[in-house]
């Protein structure tokens, strides 16, 4: 309490020196008046004392005028001008979304960081009618730079890799400037909900139908031919269950993979140790391996191997990888992890689960990762496949900038081959 | 980029390259226009799709135009001389994507008569995506001039030409499974080939543009074949 008093104490005294400084050549010329009156006038020397005491009071307690008012904000918007000093880089490089600026050539002179996240290639120097190339894009270019129009708005939507919808706001810098800019908003998540919902629809409808169909054959027979019969009860019921677990399974790895497209596109940037996360997927999946009869063999030492990624989605990469070798590669009896790490052409780490079961035939590796695609249907439902694993490993690495290899041979098992990029 | 000491040169350059860029865009979009209406049983964006294909006729006589004017009127050497000759050859690929997207969108009403199981084009639409990546990069690549980048090109190709053969097969499989099959399939599989073909086409792309930039052809090093025509499907 005592220290705010203080504080405020002096914060008046600071306010009244200001005054008194203000006012010093006024305040000076008074004083002179007043000693020369004194001296002069012979008037009582306590009187002068008094009055110039009276003086001081006055200029300190006084209100500023409006000239001074005006002066002292003219001052703080003459600091405010520093703004204009700021660099057009930071500003840009501030912005979140991807920001390209352009001459009346076309040619890229400013990219932010985002865009080049975004567009991959994208540099200054670069003819952007070259980079984007969509007829609206093209279209709403030529008009900005010719002058024809101060600012387009338009969708520009990139299929591949991976869906993104940006609505892009085109407009000319200031007047006369000679420089555009091409700010993107990305509008990918409204577009991917709704292609989740269509999606979602028409693929759990197709795959629900197989084991719906089971079930309600089953419980047509239970109430007619074998309501009397507990054995064929005990069985019906059985694989009822089976399926009504394959339908949940089924809608798990559904809604998993429609999380994983409904996640905006950003490569993750978080280094993670590769080394650790194959390992703890390794021990997950003991129990599994030990059930099916499957030794996993690991060919790696204990130094940490480090990657960009993100943790969890690489750890259902591997984790869907060697549970997908321990099931169809249970014949070979092992399973053997390795991880690599290559320099050339690019730094990549290199992790391959490789099987020894019966392996693919050519004409279904390239195909094994779509979304319900199954080499032997039969076998796939024994072990309890959705059909999505595979399909979900391949989403994960495409946002990762990561590719998957597979090699194998009739006969002498596959291999599963993730390179991530290291950098 | 170099400039010349006639400044309209650089323009006249500058300018193919943008009618390239545009025609590329265009040829992208009717490739992934016509799968989409394929996929959808969408006639009026097949129609649309046909249509756009105009374009890509006209801009290519467009850019032949140019390209040989220019060589008459400047006479230009070196990285310009190439520049040039890729640009021709560059238009001629992309018309011929071009020709093939409108192909596919032309099979779109043959293919959809019928109520088709979504399993059918699922293939075809991961085989359009990899043809898809693989002119986006390229067309990235010539507008970047990033020649490293397209190493990885190859590999695409290899994958391209594999998935051909597999949907070649399962097509295959399908009409052996039932005789109503044989018409959506039998088209289905011209659009397969047309799509291995835009992936070659992307190829071809790359290859002009390395020679572009490098000043010398690309090393050959690719087994360049799909399977198919080896694939027969024995009664077992």
């Amino acid at each position: 309490m005592s220290e705010s008093r203080e504080e405020h104490a002096r914060r008046l005294l600071g306010a009244v020196a200001g005054r008194l400084a203000l006012n010093r050549w006024l305040l000076a010329v008074a004083m002179t008046l007043l000693v020369a009156v004194g001296w002069f006038g012979s008037v009582d020397p306590v009187l002068v004392v008094a009055a110039s005491l009276l003086l001081i009071l006055v200029a300190a307690l006084s209100p500023r005028s409006p000239a001074q008012r005006e002066r002292a904000v003219r001052s703080a918007a003459a600091d405010g001008a520093s703004l204009e000093g700021l660099s057009a880089r930071s500003l840009a490089a501030a912005v979140v979304d991807p920001l390209v600026v352009f001459d009346a050539a076309g040619t890229a002179v400013l990219v932010n960081d985002a865009a080049r996240v975004a567009f991959g290639a994208v540099a200054p120097g670069l003819s952007i009618l070259m980079k984007f190339r969509a007829p609206e894009m093209q279209a709403a270019i030529e008009h900005i730079r010719s002058g024809a129009s101060q600012a387009e708005t338009v969708d520009y939507a990139e299929r591949v890799p991976i869906e993104r919808v940006y609505r892009v706001t085109l407009s000319a810098i200031g007047q006369g400037s000679g420089l555009f800019v091409m700010a993107f908003r990305d509008q990918s998540e409204a577009r991917r909900i709704d292609r989740m919902r269509a999606d979602f629809i028409a693929n759990a409808s197709h795959e629900m139908r197989t084991p719906l169909a089971s079930i309600s054959g089953f419980v047509e027979t239970l109430r007619g031919p074998a309501r009397n019969d507990p054995a064929a009860r005990e069985q019906f019921l059985q694989i009822m269950q089976n399926q009504t677990q394959r339908m949940a399974r089924l809608i798990d790895d559904l809604l998993s993979l429609s999380r994983l497209e409904m996640k905006p596109y950003l490569p993750p940037g978080a280094s993670v140790d590769v080394r650790l996360i194959v390992q703890n997927v390794i021990d997950s999946l003991s129990p599994l391996a030990a059930e099916s009869g499957v030794v996993i063999e690991r060919t790696f030492g204990d130094e940490p191997i480090v990657a960009r990624g993100d943790r969890d989605e690489l750890f259902q990469v591997f984790e869907n990888l060697l549970e997908n070798a321990c099931k169809y590669g249970q014949s070979g009896g092992r399973v053997v992890v390795s991880i690599e790490r290559t320099e050339v052409p690019e730094p990549e780490v290199a992790v391959t689960i490789r099987d020894f079961g019966p392996g693919i035939a050519e004409e279904h590796i390239p195909r094994v990762t779509e979304r319900f695609y199954r080499v032997d249907v039969d076998n796939s439902r024994a072990q309890k496949g959705t059909g999505l694993g595979l399909s979900i490993v391949k989403h994960i690495l495409t946002r990762h900038n990561a590719r998957l290899t597979i090699k194998s041979k009739v006969g002498e098992g596959a291999s599963f081959t993730v390179h991530l990029p290291a950098r | 980029m170099n400039t010349h000491i006639v400044r309209s040169y650089d323009e006249e350059l500058k300018y193919l390259r943008n009618r390239l860029a545009a025609m590329g865009g265009h040829a992208e979009r009717m490739v992934d226009q016509s799968v989409l209406a394929l996929v959808n049983a969408d006639a009026g964006l097949a129609r649309k799709v046909i249509e756009d294909d105009v374009f890509l006729d006209e801009t290519q006589r467009e850019v032949d135009d140019k390209a040989i004017l220019l060589i008459a009127r400047r006479q230009p050497m070196a990285d310009d001389l190439r520049e040039v000759v890729g640009a021709i050859r560059i238009s001629a690929d992309l018309e011929r994507v071009g020709d093939l997207g409108k192909n596919i969108a032309k099979r779109v009403v043959a293919v959809t008569e019928g109520r088709q199981p979504l399993s059918l084009f699922r293939g075809l639409q991961a085989l359009a995506e990899l043809a898809l990546t693989q002119l986006k990069d390229v067309l990235d690549v010539y507008a970047s001039r990033s020649v490293d980048r397209l190493a990885f090109m190859r590999d695409r190709d290899d994958q391209i030409d594999a998935m051909y053969t597999s949907l070649f097969r399962e097509l295959l499989t399908y009409m052996m499974e039932d005789p109503r099959n044989i018409t959506p399939c039998t088209h289905l599989l011209f659009c397969a080939k047309n799509i291995e073909r835009i992936g070659d086409h992307a190829t071809n792309i790359a290859e002009t543009v390395y020679y572009v930039v490098k000043g010398e052809q690309m090393p050959i090093e690719r087994p360049k074949e799909d399977k198919s025509h080896g694939v027969v499907l024995s009664k077992e």
